[in-house]
């Protein structure tokens, strides 16, 4: 944290000013503790799943992929935690979101950017309002954004419903061909390279005899950028700054000067706004919206916040630590199935090795910040 | 005020009238009090609840829904509609106990679970409610005291599309199950791994497309003996269909899926699909919201079950299926 107040103590002697190592920095950095997880999570599936393709270079796309989707969730959601909130509508906004843009552009044939356009509009005024609620009433936002869970997810069936007497709008796969908009939600980048390293051999076939990579999906590319967005807007801005504050204590944040209200309020607005950009990739890939998008993933995307060290009481956290989060969630989503196990045991599974990896953070982290 | 009083303190005004007259008049008021009673009960409409486990965002309930609504304003007859929001029998049972005790003209369920809903159903017979069981349960509507089953079996459904693969040459299957735990699902599994003589597998997986998509591509690249593949509806079908796109393998497996949707269709009818099994679900909505009017109005029921599938859709008659679908009947 880059803190320029200035204090009345000599430098010397002010334990925020003394230099640390830079190797006993990184150790206490909320993120270490999901990196070894995640360290722990690739060591078991190489012995696991080794020589069943998990770690080509398709079987990495193929897990990275699910973790990316996840990530950009985990990412908006870890800085609402630190901030000191929860967005329990999250899931919700994912379905709602995705109809949002469907129905505009089938049933009533606007153009597609326009339609996305108007998604994020609307994404922006649930989040502000989801916001706003919480900041005014003081109510807990785990109360209030899980009314809004409900009255997301029950908007996206009606109104889906009442305009198409369906619950699943596809045909989207024409229309985002001739957009300007689509290819930054949709597709694959660096196809070139990829298509040049597939003719020089170096890319194994798949299932079907076909190069087994095309290109790296754009969620990934999604994710990537958010999460370096994210970790400079926490580590060298003041708006940063002010998020740790307001997670940390709210009364001494407002005593300061830091405008609460807004933060916590532009904080709602990114997560619905990530849950809008997850609703885009998943619309775009499959070329249709589903009102059931995004079931649980608002406890999938706490559950990676967590796991990357975040404190679920606010004010400690980082969104390095999200990307790991999501990381081990979607690689141990994944690794089942390279390891022969029968999928009836999936959830045990899932549930087994996220704890484990959990446990096993939480110790490293632990024995990291003893060590002084 | 002062109108009350003298009314109040007239003693003379009942005795005037007398005993027998007052009498009838009285007994007329009650029998034209009951008569009104009786044709407002009367004009009242027909009401039936129909309970169905699909969650209102499933498309395939959304079509049943539609047959029951279509029939309802065909008959000048009152449906409601519910459903648990998510897959959940308790709160299914729940559901069905406040039905029953409002007392519907009759009550239409898809028995998913007769353990969990038995109960309730018997409850409702006792009480002089017809019952129809739709969709699910075929075997065991009778016996918990329904007067008809109208659906299809979902384990001859399963095995008659396993039959079909290896009748064009399959020789191991897998079967997408997007929800493992629901019987009927369960049951398409168990009968198409049958029609295999059990040469194919089940691979479960969450209902979000992407973690759909990326585990079949997963599993496909570990089990290279694979070459037919059965999802269980449009959650499963469509991102099994965009990995075979992705990986340009539409024409190396032989593909197939239970229920329709207009990218299903597309597909089929483009030859990227081999076939769709329809259950002609929109039937589960419409007849038994007729059979229970004719039962109401004239003490008719079909004597046997009503089958409304399994129907094969492939390329040759996708073409006027689309249409259907589009307009939410198919």
């Amino acid at each position: 944290m880059t803190d320029h107040t200035i204090s009345a103590v000599p430098a010397a002697d002010d334990e925020r000013l003394r230099r640390v190592h830079p190797l006993k920095a990184a150790l206490k950095r909320p993120e270490f503790g999901a990196i070894a997880g995640t360290i722990l999570v690739f060591a078991f599936f190489s012995v696991a799943a080794s020589g069943t393709g998990m770690f080509s270079l398709a079987g990495i796309l193929n897990f990275l992929e699910v973790s990316a989707q996840l990530g950009i969730l985990a990412i908006a959601a870890s800085l609402l935690m630190i901030g000191g909130e929860f967005d329990l509508s999250l899931g919700s906004m994912i379905g709602f979101a995705g109809i949002l843009i469907a129905i505009p552009a089938v049933q009533y044939g606007w153009p597609l950017w326009l339609a996305i356009t108007f998604a994020f509009a609307c994404a922006v005024l649930i989040g502000w309002i989801n916001g706003y609620l919480v900041m005014r009433t003081g109510l807990p936002s785990f109360i209030v954004t899980l009314g809004f869970l409900f009255i997301l997810r029950g908007l996206a069936i009606g109104l889906t419903r009442l305009t198409t007497g369906r619950t699943q709008v596809s045909g989207l796969q024409e229309i985002a061909d001739h957009d300007w908009l689509a290819p930054f939600f949709s597709g694959e980048v660096f196809t070139g390279l990829f298509s040049w390293m597939a003719a020089q051999g170096w890319i194994a076939t798949n299932f079907a005899g076909n190069p087994s990579v095309t290109g790296v999906p754009v969620s990934i590319v999604w994710w990537i950028v958010l999460a370096a967005a994210a970790t400079w807007l926490l580590l060298y801005t003041r708006f940063g700054n002010w998020i740790f504050a307001c997670g940390g204590d709210v009364n001494a944040a407002r005593n300061v000067g830091v405008p609460v209200m807004k933060v916590k309020i532009l904080l709602f607005i990114f997560t619905a706004v990530a849950a809008t950009i997850f609703a885009c990739l998943q619309v775009m890939d499959t070329g249709s919206a589903d009102t059931t998008r995004g079931l649980l993933k608002e406890l999938e995307a706490i559950i990676a916040v967590v796991i990357g060290g975040a404190l679920l009481t606010g004010g400690y956290g980082s969104a390095v630590g999200a990307v790991f989060g999501a990381l081990i969630f979607g690689t141990v989503q994944m690794g089942i199935f390279y390891t022969g196990v029968n999928t009836d045991w999936f959830k045990v599974f899932l549930g087994a090795m996220l704890l484990i990896a959990v446990l096993f953070n939480n110790y490293v982290r632990k024995k990291a910040l003893e060590a002084k | 005020m002062y109108k009350v009083e003298p009314l109040a303190t007239s003693p003379n005004s009942h005795r005037r009238m007398p005993r027998l007259r007052r009498a009838i008049a009285s007994l007329t008021t009650a029998l034209l009090a009951v008569s009104v009673a009786n044709a407002a009960w009367a004009a009242e409409t027909e009401r039936y609840v129909m309970i169905t486990h699909g969650q209102n965002s499933d498309p395939f309930w959304s079509v049943v829904k539609r047959g029951a609504d279509d029939a309802a304003e065909e008959l000048g007859v009152e449906v409601e509609y519910r459903a648990p929001s998510t897959f959940d029998m308790a709160k299914m049972a729940q559901l069905l106990d406040a039905a029953v005790a409002s007392k519907p003209d009759g009550l239409i369920i898809s028995l998913t679970d007769a353990d969990a809903l038995g109960k309730g159903i018997k409850n409702a017979v006792d009480q002089q409610i017809p019952v129809i069981t739709i969709n699910s349960g075929g075997d065991k509507s009778k016996e918990v005291g329904a007067q008809l089953h109208i659906g299809q079996s979902e384990y001859e459904a399963g095995r008659g599309a396993a039959e079909r693969m290896v009748e064009s040459g399959a020789k191991h299957g897998l079967c997408i199950n997007q929800e493992q735990g629901n019987v009927g699902l369960d049951a398409r599994c168990a009968g198409f791994i049958k029609g295999f003589d059990g040469s194919a597998s089940e691979l479960a997986t969450s209902t979000d497309p992407t973690e759909i998509k990326n585990s079949l591509v997963a599993y496909l690249n570990q089990h290279s003996e694979v070459d037919a593949i059965l999802a269980l509806g449009p959650l499963g079908s469509e991102p099994m269909l965009k990995a075979m796109q992705e990986a340009g393998a539409t024409q190396k497996f032989q593909l197939g899926t239970f229920d329709l949707s207009p990218d299903i269709l597309a597909a089929i009818q483009s030859g990227e699909m081999n076939f769709a099994i329809d259950q002609q679900q929109y039937l589960q909505g419409y007849l038994p919201v007729v059979f229970m009017h004719q039962y109401h109005i004239h003490g008719l029921m079909p004597a046997g079950d009503v089958a409304t599938g399994p129907g094969f859709v492939t390329a040759e008659n996708a073409g006027q299926v689309i249409e259907l679908s589009e307009q939410g009947i198919r």
